[in-house]
């Protein structure tokens, strides 16, 4: 049996205080490979939580989190950050691009820091902008796109460097509801073609598009 | 990290705010610019002071005379310094406490409606005086030996004290009373370089003045050939007064380069602090521009260790782009700075001179304060953790 993409065990994260604060309490949750999981829960249900330490980008307190079959708690600083480069890609709700770099030279960006080679990278910059339809605005700076071009912008440049899990945070929460459905639509051709997604979200029309819903409260995982 | 990525990088985060960019570079500049417009000119400076030196104090070298029991250097003993290897020409003086204010007049007749009377400088000397001042005759001529020999009564004038006398030409053979005495004016001697307080002085020879206390030798002027003076400052004290040539004492001009690097010495100790100075400010200028875009860019710092990059990486860009600044603003100061010397020298008509290294050690020097300047807010940039950063 394949390892699968996320396996959290009795996962618990406590941010210090008096009292300490319990964002995540014993969550498990199984992520095979191509699975669409929605994550959804109220404002302070501890969503963002949950996906900055599924991006390896926050330590849990407690518990056990194996990605792609390696145990990432006792991994050191450096090799979270060449997991996170190579295994992992972001899509965030404010599209984080730089404003004064093309479309193209943001999706490149994606490989600057990883292992792979600079010959052929703007090859497959191209290529990640043709998966998300965008092919046509690769010398555009990112502030003369539409919100859903910024975000398609921003998964392409999470696809370049052929991560194992697309994490998203509200990757529709700047978007109409037209641009809403292209970046909807695009996470459907992309796990037809195998890539694993975990969306973070608190609106039910992004919920509803996954394959499989987890809802989050008070720090409590629950499979619906 | 390749290296052409880490470039790419830290020369797009520049140009992304050109503006910003280019005020924070100025600092720098005014830096180099004064650092090497002090350097620069404090050398060209003091190769011109060389340049005057070489002309007329490097080849001049004085012998005084002290008084003595006896006298110490006689009249003729100047002709053993002129054959020395390296003497151009040497004359002896005479000058005493007597001579120094005696009433000098043109005529015989007592006017008490005028002034008439003039306190000048009376001096003796051998025949080779116009050569050894480096002035010329510019009227008449100067005694020679045989005027000294023959005692004869004669004065040469200097142009200002020709003036003030109002003697105007010697075709009348015009004279000038010292006292009771008087004496055929038969030259002016006109622009003296060397010894200019003869140009209102009264040049007798010695052996007319032996009245005045002017028959004992009291100084020796020399001039030599070039870089030969401190030879003869050694040799000319034996060649006057062999077994008394402790006593005599020479005054010979200091070493061009010993002269030189007083100059500069002096010029840079001024003009480095301030150059300094104000290197320090345009490196707080880059510390403190740099900190604010390292706050103002705390959700790119996050994007980027999202996509992979490790602390070094965060800390790697912030400090190149700091030392392109520092850099960019070096090379520009350089330029700058070797633009102001050539102006000045092409105003003052010198001649540049500059250490060659110092073109390239000035950029140099402004990518190590960039650098420098950056370190605290590469680090701070590096600390920031990345789900706060993103947040």
């Amino acid at each position: 049996m394949p390892e699968p993409v996320i396996l959290l065990t009795d996962l618990t994260k406590e941010f210090p205080g008096d009292p300490p604060v319990r964002a995540l309490s014993a969550i498990n949750l199984r992520v095979e490979k191509s699975d669409y999981v929605a994550v959804v829960g109220p404002s302070g249900s501890g969503k963002s939580t949950l996906l900055n330490t599924l991006g390896l980008l926050d330590r849990p307190t407690s518990g056990g989190y194996r990605l792609d079959g390696i145990e990432t708690g006792t991994l050191k600083d450096g090799a979270r950050t060449t997991i996170r480069g190579s295994r992992i890609g972001f899509v965030f709700q404010s599209f984080h691009l730089l404003p004064h770099r093309s479309v193209l030279e943001n999706v490149m960006l994606a490989e600057v820091y990883g292992a792979a080679p600079r010959a052929g990278r703007k090859d497959r910059a191209l290529r990640a902008l043709r998966r998300v339809r965008l092919e046509h605005r690769v010398t555009f700076l990112p502030g003369s796109l539409s919100g859903g071009e910024r975000q398609r912008a921003a998964i392409a440049r999470a696809l370049l460097a052929d991560p194992s899990l697309l994490l998203c945070d509200e990757p529709t929460g700047n978007l109409d509801s037209r641009s809403t459905d292209a970046v909807l639509d695009l996470f459907d051709d992309l796990r037809a073609q195998g890539m694993t997604i975990v969306v973070i979200t608190h609106e039910s029309d992004v919920s509803d598009r996954a394959a499989r819903r987890v809802r989050i409260t008070d720090g409590v995982l629950t499979e619906e | 990290m390749h290296p052409r990525d880490l470039l790419t990088e830290a020369v797009a985060g520049l140009l992304a705010r050109p503006v910003r960019s280019a005020l924070t570079t100025l600092g720098t500049v005014l830096g180099i610019t004064t650092l090497v417009v002090t350097l620069g000119i404090a050398a060209t400076a003091g190769n011109q002071i060389v340049g005057r030196f070489d002309e007329l104090t490097a080849t001049s070298v004085t012998v005084e005379v002290p008084e003595h029991p006896f006298p110490l250097v006689d009249w003729a003993d100047v002709g053993r310094v002129t054959r020395l290897r390296g003497v151009v020409s040497a004359v002896a003086l005479a000058e005493s406490e007597q001579s120094a204010n005696l009433s000098v007049r043109s005529n015989d007749i007592v006017d008490p409606a005028r002034v008439t009377d003039q306190t000048l400088t009376v001096v003796s000397s051998g025949p080779g005086l116009p050569a050894a001042v480096k002035g010329r005759m510019i009227e008449g001529r100067y005694f020679d030996a045989g005027h000294i020999a023959r005692g004869d009564k004669v004065v040469v004038l200097g142009r200002q004290a020709a003036r003030l006398l109002g003697i105007t030409g010697l075709a009348r053979a015009p004279a000038v009373f010292i006292g009771t005495q008087a004496y055929t004016v038969i030259g002016v001697l006109g622009d003296p370089q060397r010894e200019k307080s003869l140009a209102g002085a009264v040049m007798m020879p010695p052996t007319a003045g032996k009245r005045y206390g002017l028959d004992i030798v009291t100084r020796v002027l020399v001039n030599t050939g070039l870089g030969a003076a401190e030879l003869i400052a050694g040799q000319a004290p034996s060649a006057l007064s062999p077994g008394h040539e402790a006593i005599l004492q020479v005054s010979s001009p200091a070493s061009p380069t010993r002269a030189r690097d007083a100059v500069e010495g002096d010029v840079n100790a001024l003009f480095l602090i301030l150059g300094l100075v104000s290197l320090v400010v345009g490196a707080v200028g880059i510390a403190n521009v740099t900190l604010v875009t390292v706050m103002e860019r705390t959700a790119e710092i996050g994007l980027r260790r999202a996509l992979g990059a490790a602390r070094r990486h965060i800390a790697a860009q912030f400090l190149l782009e700091s030392t392109l600044t520092g850099l960019t603003g070096g090379v520009i100061g350089a330029s700058g700075g070797i633009a102001v010397i050539v102006a000045v020298c092409a105003a003052k008509q010198w001649t540049p001179v500059m250490d060659v290294r110092l073109a390239v050690a000035a950029p140099v020097a402004g990518a190590v304060v960039g650098l420098l300047a950056g370190l605290y807010p590469a680090l701070r940039a590096a600390r920031m953790e990345p789900v706060n950063a993103l947040r």
